[in-house]
């Protein structure tokens, strides 16, 4: 790796194992704000874990993460402005929810208006088809082999 | 064109997703995915207002302009930043300004350690509660923070500074900035 | 020297695999009966082998064998002897071994199966399972050795599986994956044969149906087994993330159940071929793209193995010959494929195709929103995440569509039906499920969000045209219970398969959204309430394990309304050798309504912090995907894949069965 030193490091911050679910106790002084926070927790990511969010990760960062995220919820910050506090600390790779811009454009709208296009697309060529195929016709060989084989098998749709 | 032909183009299309497929993921071998670059680039500093160790007084972001400097975010319980400090201590002796913020540390654990391995620190703040890492979006000791002479950060490595890191990665960028009209 | 025996008949294996590759298709290529014959035994050798090898390696593993440098990484003399065993695949080594034991066992199962096939077809598809055994093993030979020695200086103990896996999960879950991952390779092998012989008929498509279900029936239960042991091992109550390897092992899913209705309809009708050769051919690459993505450490991830960009690029070029050739294959020989068939937009090969669209479509989404963080960090855009929000943002419509689409196919004639005549006799039944939907859930909980009320609708729809179709073909018969008999397995695969996919659904929708979760302070003898129940720490109990020291909470939980009290043992280990915490999750299971509480951490007043979550339904969704599975395997039990023998029996109940039917 191009880093040993930092494979090192992140390692050693990241020490307890994956996926043991960090809890800690908080209080809220609105039940609905104790909803928005796990809303919240679960949409952040940990900056340095293995892809967890910071609800699931116990490393001490996420720990302080989720503080923060308790304190401004606190303070009255709507939901985006505390995800857009967090991006503006550590960038767009913290929150699960990509941003909808000119580079993400393709990410969002990419496959559902493929989805819609191709369903267009077939809709049209299976008219079309329905006008083109000509059924071809048998050859007197293969009308007695389908004599023989109607004589022995009834069941043609199986 | 024949309906062979055009099934023959049709299919063309997967073949070249497909080839253009593995030059991306050939291209993402070898990088390191969790290697996340600072949002705070050609930014200045968060504002601050750190308790220092080094005097009494509390440390604000103007204590840290004047020349290009570098802000090594570090601790006692971080190994990695033990191999760090010899070669901070011989920067810092070479002329190097290094202010230096202890990122949830306990403040007689870092005085121990400076007497112990020296102190290459101009200044140095005791981030106990990790809130200023927070701001300054530090996701792993030990990093150090590239800042110019008005405190806007430059550059950020994750990671210890190394005779190679500071050949390849600062240097270059110090003189730049260096030869940059104030 | 059990090692050595292992590591050498790997060696023999590999071989083989090269002799099976290479003997046959030679033999198909020049039409030398003699060379084609060596297909047979070849695969039976290098399946032999291979169990040899693995089954060393096992013993290696029971026998503590910490010279073996895979035992030493894996195992521990404290681990108990079930999971030494299952420990053989915990780790990159030996979890290939098993991939390429399988690869081998699919091979062999084609050969012992495929009495009517033709010389020249089998050579080929046990060529092409040979080139692809020989890639693998080649792999694990030259880059990822299980039997490697530590010697001389070789550790007195191991470091112990990781705590994670020390679990039943981990014993089924891997081998049920592969088995679908590999068993793709085999509709695979078959696509690639006939497009050698370049004879793409009818024949090619009803071989591989059995093949290619089987494997997607052991596919869609490693998920589910994944996903429900996520669930009760892992302490955070959920059961999907969009992890890049969960998200790797659900686009093979998607190509193969796309794969599986296509098969239907070019077998039935000659339609669709090149789009089911090009599914055939995905399948199975995206099951390597997924080897890929779980072994290079190109993403990050969880469930990831240690990364290695050598291995890596090893993967990266077994795909690229793979895949690439057999497209190539396919661009080549393309002239050869023509579908024969007309179909009205009013038919059942049309809303096969709407099938396959919405599923593909799916496996883009999954493909796209894993992807593009690498794609914006190689061209430089910075990093970007793309997590839940994202993939259950774009899966909703896409489901919702499929539902509605769903209730509908399954009731059409090949090549013309009278929708509308349909639609107006269904369309009852679409405004029962379409209120049910909304007022069921209402009913019970007071609200029902828009995407609650429609795949609750949507799935109800779904089972009652099932019902409605079951009703209509039995309309005719005296007997109805005779009538029910006489419906072919087949058709009862299909229904089950649809039924268990509304069933997911319906457990995927009312989990999402109506379940409770609270992170709370439990001191003893102070009860609580989440939601309608009430929990009450009644004590807390020290004890040791094999491995480990756990401290497990007694504690109750009552729903005074309803006269309801039941106990459940959350637990708190410290795993000792690997100094790894651990949360064992109590359960309170049921189809309803589940409880599933997990230890976190004391808190300094002596208190503990408790995640509580109330999971309504959460088992509908390993239900549904069981139900799929059952439905799939039923659907291979079907005497057409049989041989001449049967056909007698099947002609018998022709004159029953309803003829346009499955």
């Amino acid at each position: 790796m191009r880093y040993p030193s930092l494979s090192l490091a992140l390692l050693l911050l990241w020490l307890a194992g994956p996926a043991l679910a960090a809890i800690e106790v908080y209080d809220f002084s609105d039940p609905a704000l104790e909803t928005r926070y796990y809303q919240l927790i679960e949409i952040l990511r940990c900056p340095k874990c293995q892809n967890q969010n910071i609800k699931d990760s116990n490393a001490p960062l996420s720990a302080d993460l989720r503080g923060r995220v308790h304190e401004m919820l606190e303070a009255g910050h709507s939901d985006s402005e505390i995800v857009e506090a967090l991006v503006d600390r550590y960038g767009t790779f913290i929150t699960y929810r990509p941003p909808l811009n000119a580079l993400t454009l393709l990410l969002w709208f990419g496959p559902l208006l493929g989805v819609l296009l191709a369903g267009f697309l077939v809709a049209r060529w299976i008219r079309h088809n329905q006008r083109q195929t000509p059924v071809e016709a048998l050859t007197e060989a293969e009308r007695q082999r389908l004599a023989v084989v109607l004589g022995n098998d009834e069941d043609l749709s199986r | 064109m024949s309906p062979g032909l055009k099934l023959s183009l049709l299919l063309g299309a997967p073949v070249v997703g497909f080839f253009v497929l593995l030059g991306f993921l050939a291209a993402g071998l070898g990088r390191d995915p969790s290697l996340l670059p600072s949002a705070l680039l050609d930014r200045p500093l968060p504002g601050f207002q750190e308790p220092g160790l080094l005097d009494i007084d509390p440390v604000t972001p103007a204590d840290l302009t004047g020349q290009v400097s570098l802000l090594n975010v570090w601790a006692t319980w971080c190994p990695p930043c033990r191999e760090e400090m010899p070669y901070l201590v011989a920067l810092a002796e070479s002329g190097v300004t290094i202010h230096g913020l202890a990122y949830k540390d306990d403040a007689g654990a870092v005085r121990q350690w400076l007497d112990h391995y020296g102190n290459p620190f101009r200044t140095l703040m005791n981030d106990a509660d990790g809130s200023l890492g927070l701001d300054l979006g530090v996701y792993g000791a030990p990093e150090t923070f590239l800042l110019d002479a008005e405190g806007v950060i430059r550059y950020r490595h994750v990671g210890i500074i190394d005779p190679r890191v500071w050949e390849e990665d600062f240097l270059p960028r110090i003189r730049a900035l260096e030869e940059e009209p104030s | 020297m059990l090692a050595e025996i292992g590591h050498l008949a790997l060696i023999l294996a590999l071989c083989l695999a090269a002799v099976q590759a290479v003997v046959p298709l030679w033999g198909a290529a020049v039409n030398d009966a003699r060379l084609m014959a060596v297909a047979r035994p070849a695969a039976a050798a290098q399946f032999g082998f291979l169990l040899i090898s693995f089954v060393a390696l096992a013993l290696c593993f029971v026998n503590n064998d910490f010279t073996v440098a895979y035992v030493a990484q894996n195992s521990n003399t404290a681990l108990p002897v079930w999971y030494r065993i299952s420990a053989v695949w915990g780790g990159h080594e030996g979890s290939l071994l098993l991939w390429v034991l399988m690869i081998a066992g699919w091979g062999l199962a084609v050969a012992l199966a495929s009495r009517t096939l033709p010389l020249e077809m089998l050579a080929r598809v046990l060529g092409v399972m040979g080139l692809i055994s020989l890639g693998f093993l080649a792999f694990t030979q030259f880059t990822s050795n299980p039997f490697e020695r530590l010697l001389p200086f070789y550790p007195v103990n191991g470091r112990d599986l990781n705590p994670l896996l020390q679990d039943v999960g981990l014993i089924f879950h891997p081998p049920m994956l592969y088995m679908g991952y590999v068993g793709f390779s085999v509709a695979f092998a078959f696509v690639v044969a006939a497009l050698l012989s370049g004879r793409l008929d009818s024949a090619w498509a009803r071989w591989s149906r059995p093949w290619t279900t089987a494997a997607w029936c052991f596919l869609t239960l490693g998920i589910s087994l994944g996903s429900f042991w996520a669930y009760y091992e892992l302490g955070w109550g959920g059961w999907w993330f969009w992890d890049p390897v969960e998200n790797a092992s659900f686009m093979p899913w998607l190509a193969g159940t796309a794969l599986m209705h296509s098969l239907a309809a070019t077998e039935k009708r000659g339609v669709f071929r090149a789009w089911t050769v090009l599914l055939a051919i995905s399948a199975f690459s995206l099951s390597i793209l997924g080897t890929f993505l779980v072994r290079s450490g190109v993403l990050t991830s969880v469930h990831a193995f240690a990364s290695d960009p050598e291995r890596g690029l090893f993967i990266l070029a077994l795909l690229a010959v793979v895949t690439g050739s057999a497209l190539l294959l396919l661009l080549f020989r393309a002239h050869t494929i023509r579908s024969t068939g007309r179909f009205e937009l009013a038919s059942r090969e049309t809303f096969l195709l709407w099938n396959n669209l919405l599923l593909v479509g799916a496996c883009a989404v999954v493909f796209v929103g894993t992807l593009f963080p690498l794609a914006v960090d190689i061209l430089g855009f910075g990093k970007l995440s793309v997590g839940p929000p994202y993939f259950n943002t774009l899966f909703a419509p896409l489901t919702i569509i499929l539902l509605a689409f769903l209730g509908v196919g399954p009731l059409l004639r090949w090549k013309r039906h009278d929708l509308k005549g349909l639609l107006r006799t269904l369309a009852p039944l679409a405004v029962l499920a379409m209120v049910a939907g909304f007022v069921l859930p209402y009913w019970f909980t007071g609200s029902v969000p828009l995407l609650v009320g429609l795949s609750v609708a949507l799935s109800l729809w779904v089972g009652f045209t099932a019902l409605y179709d079951i009703a209509d073909k039995l309309r005719n018969k005296r007997n109805k219970l005779r009538g029910l008999a006489g419906l072919s397995r087949s058709y009862w695969g299909m229904t089950l398969g649809h039924l268990g996919l509304a069933v997911m659904v319906v457990g995927v929708a009312v989990t999402s959204y109506y379940s409770v979760e609270r992170d709370v302070r439990m001191a003893l003898n102070e009860p609580l309430d989440v939601g309608p129940y009430q929990f009450e720490l009644l004590r807390l109990r020290d004890y040791q394990g094999p491995n480990y020291t756990s401290t497990q909470g007694i504690i109750r939980v009552s729903n005074p309304a309803e006269g309801f009290e039941t106990l459940v043992r959350p637990a708190k280990r410290m795993y000792t050798v690997q100094q790894m915490p651990m949360t064992e999750v109590a359960l309170m299971p049921s189809l309803i309504q589940e409880i599933y509480v997990a230890m976190g951490e004391p808190l300094d007043d002596g208190s503990w912090a408790v995640r509580v979550h109330y999971k309504p339904f959460v088992r509908w969704l390993w239900l549904g995907s069981l139900i799929m599975a059952l439905g799939g395997f039923i659907a291979i039990m079907d005497p057409r894949y049989r041989t001449e023998r049967v056909r007698r029996v099947v002609d018998a109940r022709a004159g029953d069965a309803d003829v346009a039917g499955a």
